[in-house]
């Protein structure tokens, strides 16, 4: 649904996003995670069309952004990080007239109003201004303004910042219930956000791309698994083989289409696996070109990743364990 | 279809925010009184005049005094400048308020274009504008109502149609200097400074000038209100306002543009 191939966005000399490339599938729920200024808002500017890329492609439902734009709008609903909201105007008016930009034929304009502020939870303040509305409020108006036209994608940046911990909660259910139906990128710098909501994580730090996983798995490897980087030349299968075989690897994930082409290898926290490793590969007669240690690198993003909720009869366990 | 229906929900959203704050009462308000104040005022001076003739007239052959020229054209031309004080404070909020609130974002990423946003936006100041030309106007029915000799309605219609093709350009540029801040009142200043500079440029106009003078006094606003004000309708005058226009619209679609390749 969603291809983002080696997106690259530069202000000046200053490079925000650096060769970025991912997928989203359909009816996914993709959890955009990383620290602050690590390039979130800048990618889904550009998926939105906010925001035109330096170098790469990106295209949405089969658009690209780049050259149709209006037929990617059409398609996507968008929240920023402030919702952006007119505060003279009441609920009902405001998304009235999103719903008159975002091209809802005049017919429909009120059934989709009405399921919106149903789903949303806005019901009881459709009739006020704007300006009055608390921040958790403001932020299920913005919400209910992005889902208003039914978009087969949903770009949602950092969708509960700013919120208070029972708002948080039913922010995430919402949106986990409009997975499914609707392709969602999620963005957040919270760590357990992403294992409650999305089904697969990417990772980004300094416009790159530095892991992509299942929720689970990362916080596998955050827990003290380390990952080694094994970049093999030979026949790919035998090697893979071979790495399965060395005492005390947990995991062989072989090289993605996309990252740097080298197999991750899973070991157990404490044991160091790397000699054995190269004389597995070495053995088996394949060449070894490169052996690294990954998941220190990860660890320092994780590091400037918000760990832990702000309140902790909301925390779940698996947030504890991370925190442990 | 799809175009004219999003240009319309713009027009109505700034309908919106010019009557759901203060701005359109106020600029209605101050406009009518201005327009009531100097008819009253003008037309004073008229009855003075005509007094003055028909004492003359005793002595055979007076100025012949038309109501048209001496009234009508006299208020409009002070309207033109009291238009140049009021637009800014109608067009300093268009692009300037949606930048700092965020908003433009919302309408960047909605399915619509940027000329749309555009026309939207400047259509929606005009119609205001518009509107307050009508109900200065309403000042001069009192003349078709008491007056002997009514005057004639070719040169009112000429007359308001010069002041909202005036204030056309005017908001144009309005519309063109929001876009470049995110400060109302550094827009609403800047308009302010820019459409002065434009009408005074009209003071150098000098039949015996230079050629680089003539240039610039027939780029200034003021040199093409008298024909139309007097009743003329020159297709040169009008073809000059709605491309000033136009010009003004294209440079804000410009500056919006380059604004997302720079940001």
């Amino acid at each position: 649904m969603i291809e983002v191939e080696n997106l690259t966005k530069r202000y000046g000399r200053h490079t925000a996003v650096d060769g970025i490339s991912f997928r989203v599938n359909r009816g996914e729920i993709l959890g955009f995670l990383g620290p602050n200024g690590a390039g979130k808002t800048t990618t889904m500017r550009i998926l939105t069309c906010y925001l035109p890329a330096t170098e790469g492609t990106a295209r949405v439902a089969g658009f690209d952004v780049f050259e149709q734009p209006l037929e990617v709008k059409r398609r996507v609903g968008y929240i920023p990080e402030t919702p952006p909201l007119y505060p003279d105007m009441d609920v009902e008016t405001f998304l009235d007239f999103c719903a008159k930009i975002k091209g809802i034929p005049a017919g429909e304009r009120k059934a989709r109003i009405d399921e919106a502020v149903e789903k949303c939870r806005v019901g009881d303040v459709r009739r006020t201004l704007i300006g009055r509305l608390s921040k958790g409020y403001r932020q299920r108006v913005g919400l209910a303004q992005a889902i208003l036209a039914n978009p087969e994608v949903l770009i949602l940046d950092e969708p509960t910042a700013g919120l208070d911990p029972k708002q948080i909660i039913e922010t995430r259910e919402l949106i986990k219930g409009l997975g499914g139906d609707h392709t969602i990128i999620l963005s957040t710098h919270i760590l357990p956000e992403v294992s409650m909501t999305c089904g697969r994580v990417v990772i980004i730090n300094k416009g790159k791309v530095v892991a992509e996983d299942t929720p689970d798995n990362l916080m596998h490897r955050l827990k003290g698994a380390a990952t080694l980087r094994v970049e093999v030349r030979g026949d790919l299968g035998t090697a893979e083989s071979a790495l399965r075989g060395v005492p005390g690897v947990l995991a062989v994930r072989p090289p993605g289409p996309v990252g740097s082409g080298a197999f991750e290898v899973e070991a157990a926290a404490g044991a160091d696996v790397r000699a054995d490793v190269a004389r597995a590969v070495i053995g088996k007669g394949l060449d070894l070109v490169g052996l690294t240690q990954a998941g220190m690198s990860l660890e320092e993003i994780f590091l400037h990743l918000t760990t832990t909720e702000p309140v902790h009869a909301d925390v779940p366990p698996k947030a504890q364990e991370v925190t442990a | 279809m799809n175009a004219l229906r999003n240009v319309s929900a713009l027009v109505e959203k700034e309908w919106r925010h010019y009557f759901g704050s203060p701005i359109a009462y106020v600029a209605l308000a101050m406009w009518t009184l201005l327009f009531g104040a100097f008819h009253v005022l003008i037309f004073r001076q008229f009855l003075l005049y005509s007094m003055r003739s028909a004492q003359q007239m005793e002595f055979g052959g007076a100025p012949k005094l038309s109501l048209n020229e001496m009234v009508i054209g006299h208020v409009l031309q002070n309207m033109a400048v009291v238009a140049l004080f009021i637009t800014p404070m109608l067009t300093m909020r268009l692009f300037a308020e949606e930048k700092r609130q965020g908003t433009l974002e919302l309408l960047a990423t909605a399915p619509i274009t940027g000329m749309q946003i555009i026309l939207g936006k400047f259509l929606g100041a005009l119609s205001l504008f518009a509107l307050m030309i009508a109900a200065g106007l309403l000042n001069f029915l009192l003349l078709w109502q008491y007056a002997t000799v009514p005057p004639e309605w070719k040169p009112v219609a000429t007359g308001a149609l010069a002041l909202l093709l005036l204030g056309a350009c005017f908001i144009a540029v309005g519309l063109f200097v929001s876009t470049l801040t995110r400060n109302q009142i550094v827009a609403g200043t800047l308009t302010f400074g820019l459409l002065l500079g434009l009408w005074i440029l009209g003071w150098m106009d000098d039949p015996s000038a230079g050629p680089i003078t003539r240039v610039f006094a027939y780029l200034g606003l003021l040199t093409h209100l008298s024909e139309l004000m007097k009743g003329v309708l020159d297709l040169k005058d009008i073809v000059f306002y709605v491309s000033f226009t136009v010009f003004g619209l294209f440079l804000a679609h410009q500056s919006v543009e380059s604004q997302r390749w720079r940001a």
